[in-house]
Parts: structure tokens; sequence; C-alpha cells
């Protein structure tokens, strides 16, 4: 699985915000964090505050805060945002499937895609926040 | 005290070993009691894990007088070429005091348990689609394990 650019900014950007328990962070600082643009950040948070989960405060000292519920927010509900999680093609297992190959190579990936799904909708915010608590490096 | 999402009243729960007497109360809200489940099961369940044993263990939750969460578990030996290590296999909240901490203190207990009792890893298996579970696990620092569950219709 490989995310998109946009999706990956927008997990850190979501996680540092949930990370500061209501504090507000300017997108310059989050962008700074990460070595990243900030005008491709810009567009990943205005999609996150159209989501409900971050609030934007305009003006001089204005930022985002994490307004939504980290224990009930999953990696999935963020990742779905920016792009559908499913191997392309094989989203369902009752898909017509021409030829043998096809129909076998369908049963192996959507069983990988069902795992995927499965275990990004468990991870919270919530406990992507412990993880990060006890593995460390740079805050 | 702790607070529940679903209760504007604190819960005043206790942990204790499960008694006979407790069975009907479980019953009520074990998600698989609308199911198929023989009328037998959790009679059996007791026998087997609800006295006292060295490596089984059958607690309950209390809130006031009320039973309002369970748990089981047991220490396997050497199960598929493992070192011996905790399974917990079945867990029950209330529905209306959920995501108040039961089943975290339910499983802290059982935990212990399995510590007192000498191993280092405790292991459970949840359904793909039981996202609830998946993420309560999950939230108390379980991962993915180094097996992975296989089956076949025979």
């Amino acid at each position: 699985m490989k995310l998109q650019q946009s999706t990956l900014l927008g997990l850190y950007a979501v996680l540092e915000l949930a990370k500061a328990e209501g504090g507000q962070l300017s997108a310059a600082g989050i962008a700074d964090k990460f070595d990243v643009s900030i005008n491709h950040l810009a567009k990943v948070l205005r999609i996150l505050v159209r989501a409900g989960h971050l609030k934007a405060a305009r003006g001089a000292g204005g930022g985002y805060r994490y307004t939504g519920n980290a224990k009930r927010t999953t990696l999935m509900d963020i990742i779905e945002l920016f792009e559908p999680v499913s191997i392309e093609g094989f989203e369902g297992r009752d898909l017509p499937h021409g030829t043998d190959v096809e129909a076998g190579l369908a049963v192996a990936l959507v069983e990988i895609s069902e795992l995927m799904q499965a275990t990004l909708q468990s991870i919270t915010l919530r406990t992507m926040l412990k993880i990060m608590q006890s593995r460390g490096g740079k805050t | 005290m702790i607070e529940s999402e679903f209760t504007e009243t604190p819960l005043d729960i206790r942990i204790r070993k499960a008694v006979v007497s407790d069975l009907p109360a479980i019953t009520t809200f074990d998600e698989r009691s609308d199911k198929d489940v023989n009328p037998g099961y959790w009679q059996e369940m007791f026998a087997r894990y609800g006295d006292d044993h060295d490596k089984q263990l059958f607690l309950v939750c209390e809130n006031g007088d009320e039973i309002v969460g369970f748990i089981i578990g047991e220490v396997r030996d050497w199960e598929f070429g493992s070192r011996p290590c905790g399974w917990v296999f079945a867990l029950g909240v209330r529905p209306d005091v959920r995501l108040g901490g039961v089943a975290t203190q339910l499983y802290a207990a059982i935990c212990a348990f399995f510590k007192e009792a000498g191993v280092d890893k405790v292991r459970t298996m949840v359904a793909r689609q039981n996202n609830d579970f998946h993420s309560f696990f999950r939230s108390q620092g379980m991962m993915a394990g180094p097996y992975i569950q296989l089956e076949k219709d025979l």
C-alpha cells in the first residue's frame, strides 16, 4: 500500500493536532516540522476542516486545532478523505472475472484488501497517540 | 469512579471472580447469546474456568450490585510451538456502560493474572468485522502477532 502525499500530510496534521490536546498550531509550524510545502498542507487542512476534524482560527495568531473525537476516529476515517482504501479493481468478491487467473488472483487480493481495511478501521487516533508516545521520536 | 460516555452516573465498579449466580446476567449482554449458543454453554464455561484454577480465569465486573462485564482467559502451553502465553477468548460489556473503562479494567485484571502465572505475552483473536473489539484490544497496546489464523470449509 502506497499512500498519496496528500493522505500522508492529512495523517501527519491530524495526529500532530490531536497530540496538542485542543491546543492551536499554525500551518507553518506543522509544515516546518514535517518539511513539507505549506501550500500543499493548506489544501489538506481545508479538507480536514470541512470533514469536521479540525477548526481553523483566522487572522494574526490564527491556526488549527483538533476538534474531533480521538477515541472514535480511525486511521481509515482520515485516509478515506483523500483516497479509496482498496486494491483497485478487486473491491468486491462478487465482481465477475473473465478468466480463471483473474478469479484466482481476486481471491488473494480481496483477502489482502480486507485485512488492510480491518487494520485501518481498528486503529483510532487515541491509540496512535499511545503508540507515538511509546515509540518516542522527535516531537 | 469513572465516567461512561453513555451514562450520566459515574460507574462504581469492582472486579471479582465469577460465581454461578452471575451467569443469567451475563447471558443478557453476551453478544453471542441471541445466536445459536447451546443453553448449557455458560454452565460449561463456568465449570471449566469459573472455579479456582491455576491457568484459567473467569472475571466479572460489578457496577453497584449489577453485573456489567466479564472476561475469560487462560494460559496455554506451547500452542503451535509458541512459548506459554495468556489467551483472552471471551469479553463482554453491557452496552449502556461501554466506553466507561469496564473492559479496560477487566483486561488489566486478567493480564495481572497472566503475569502472576509466569507468562509475558497475551494474545486474542477477533473477527475481522468486529471493529469495536478490534479497536479495544489495539487501544490496550495489542498489535498483530507473528501468527496468522487460517481456515477452510470441510
